[in-house]
């Protein structure tokens, strides 16, 4: 048996067994250490992002009650509100059109400012219509494949194709 | 790319160069950004996903860029994993599935992730502080890149992101710290809790609240819209040299007040990784952290800092496996890290 804590050059003073995912495994710590890995500390001083993200987006959102915003929809890429308020992730750039209301004020309390102020892509983006619309394009391509109609498949990728060379 | 090429040289930010480098381990900047006409990753089906991939690849290929592209979703976990450890591709992007791939630079500087939250993320990084000359570096490869599509960009909102957090500028600026004399001191509290109150957010070396790895912080905004990159920089800039100084303090009330217990410890964690015959990855972080910081402070003086830096990468998991050359268990791996550490720092010189 190993005589020295695994997390550091101390003692090991106790020999913990744990079932993780159904076989044993065996820790040997310091006083310190096993208190740690008891009893983790709660108030870890750094979060990473992703999760900092949700808990904002929770703190914000989640303290009212269900609303009716919840249910509502993105045409474009069928994210409901509710799903990403659960995830903290966006479903597609039209997201942020349709539930401007909400995200607002989220976008204040996450930077203070809700007005971008920095680097413009040199490219202008094209007609945002039209990227709303070859999203769209692209999801009912999806869904005529999946139901094996080809023919409307066929059609919808020529239109796809012909506002790509739009460009 | 051969990534049993990088196997063998330590990665750019741990070259232990640049200005501060006895602190600062490396200054990092990276940009999020979205093609306009595809959903956000978590709502794109798998066949969106490659014709992402193929958007992208095309764009690198056109822009003239001098950048291996590695196909991340064929990769084997070991492999994976390595790129992680050399702060190459993300956690989320090893853990995620489907197409996805990183296209990165000659000197491991530049790094170029496609389908990770966003559906390009740009990362460049240097050693020592210079967030100046990382931000021309990035600004200048994010507009040839850009040249080839079209992003999703709103006037208001600036660059539209899959998290609400990277909306606008999609900047995140950062640096690494090795802050061994504030956390011994237990100050370092103190100084997290004074960069959260000016919004700047502090984690771990791989992203993640571990403080056992050997005193590693990384500092970063987390506000991206409503200001300029360059004040987004500036806002950073202007902190760093306090904590620096901070750690500095702290070293120097360390060594005048208690010299001959700090020489001790580090001494003692010199001494073990010399002889040790079996040894954690944790442990060797926070020994190597020791010794680091003796260094610095002049209380060892026959062993170089890029060694010490190159140790904390080659006794990684997936590094020391790659450096074996075959998959070992972890006792196996304690066995063989106890052994490199040996052979690397027989009769305190470095020895390759």
């Amino acid at each position: 048996m190993r005589e020295k804590c695994q997390k550091c050059a101390k003692p090991a003073t106790y020999h913990i067994t744990d079932i993780e995912k159904g076989k044993p495994r065996e820790y040997h710590f310091c006083d310190e250490h096993a208190r740690q890995h008891i009893n983790p500390p709660e108030d870890a001083p750094a979060m990473p992002m992703g999760d900092l993200a949700v808990e904002l987006i929770k703190g914000q959102a989640g303290s009212r009650e269900p609303s009716a915003a919840d249910k509502q929809s993105c045409p474009v890429c069928q994210i409901t509100f509710l799903e990403f308020r659960n995830s903290g992730r966006l479903g597609c750039p039209h997201d942020y059109e349709v539930f401007r209301n909400e995200l607002m004020p989220l976008l204040e309390n996450i930077h203070d400012e809700t007005r971008h102020c920095g680097k413009v892509p040199k490219r202008a983006p094209r007609n945002s219509q039209r990227q709303t619309e070859l999203i769209e394009l692209r999801n009912k391509l999806k869904r005529a494949i999946a139901a094996e109609d080809y023919e409307t498949a066929a059609r919808l990728r020529d239109q796809i194709k012909e506002i790509e060379q739009e460009r | 790319m051969n990534l049993d090429d990088l196997t063998r040289t330590g990665g750019e930010w741990l070259k232990g160069s640049g200005p501060e480098s006895d602190i600062v381990m490396c200054s990092r900047i990276r940009l999020a950004r979205n093609l306009a006409t595809y959903p956000f990753i978590n709502r794109a089906s798998r066949g969106e996903r490659a014709d992402i991939e193929r958007e992208f690849r095309t764009a690198l290929t056109d822009a003239n860029l001098d950048l291996s592209y590695i196909d991340v979703n064929s990769l084997p976990k070991l492999d994976r994993q390595f790129l992680v450890e050399r702060q190459l591709i993300s956690r989320e992007h090893d853990n995620a599935e489907g197409p996805r791939g990183v296209a990165i630079g000659p000197e491991e500087n530049v790094s170029v992730l496609i389908n990770e939250e966003d559906h390009l993320r740009i990362q460049v990084m240097q050693s020592g502080l210079s967030l100046p000359d990382v931000w021309e570096r990035i600004n200048r490869l994010d507009d040839q890149i850009e040249e080839q599509l079209t992003y999703a960009f709103s006037p208001q909102l600036g660059y539209l992101t899959a998290c609400p957090t990277n909306v606008g500028t999609g900047i995140r600026v950062g640096v690494m710290l090795h802050l061994p004399a504030l956390v011994h001191t237990k100050q370092i509290d103190k100084v997290f809790r004074a960069l959260h109150k000016i919004n700047l957010a502090v984690r771990g070396l791989y992203g993640e609240g571990t403080q056992a790895f050997g005193d590693f912080y990384q500092i970063s905004n987390q506000q991206t819209l409503g200001k300029s990159e360059t004040e987004l920089i500036k806002n950073l800039s202007d902190v760093v040299p306090q904590i620096i100084s901070y750690e500095r303090q702290a070293r120097k009330a360390m060594i005048e007040e208690r010299r001959q217990v700090l020489h001790d410890r580090v001494s003692r964690a010199y001494g073990v990784l010399k002889t040790a015959h079996t040894i954690s990855s944790e442990e060797t972080m926070l020994l190597l952290s020791d010794v680091r910081m003796g260094i610095n402070l002049g209380l060892i003086d026959d062993l170089e800092i890029p060694t010490v830096n190159e140790l904390f990468i080659h006794t990684q998991p997936a590094h020391l496996q790659k450096l074996q050359g075959r998959p070992l268990e972890v006792d196996d791996r304690n066995i063989a890290r106890a052994s490199y550490l040996r052979s690397r720092l027989a009769n305190g010189k470095h020895t390759d």
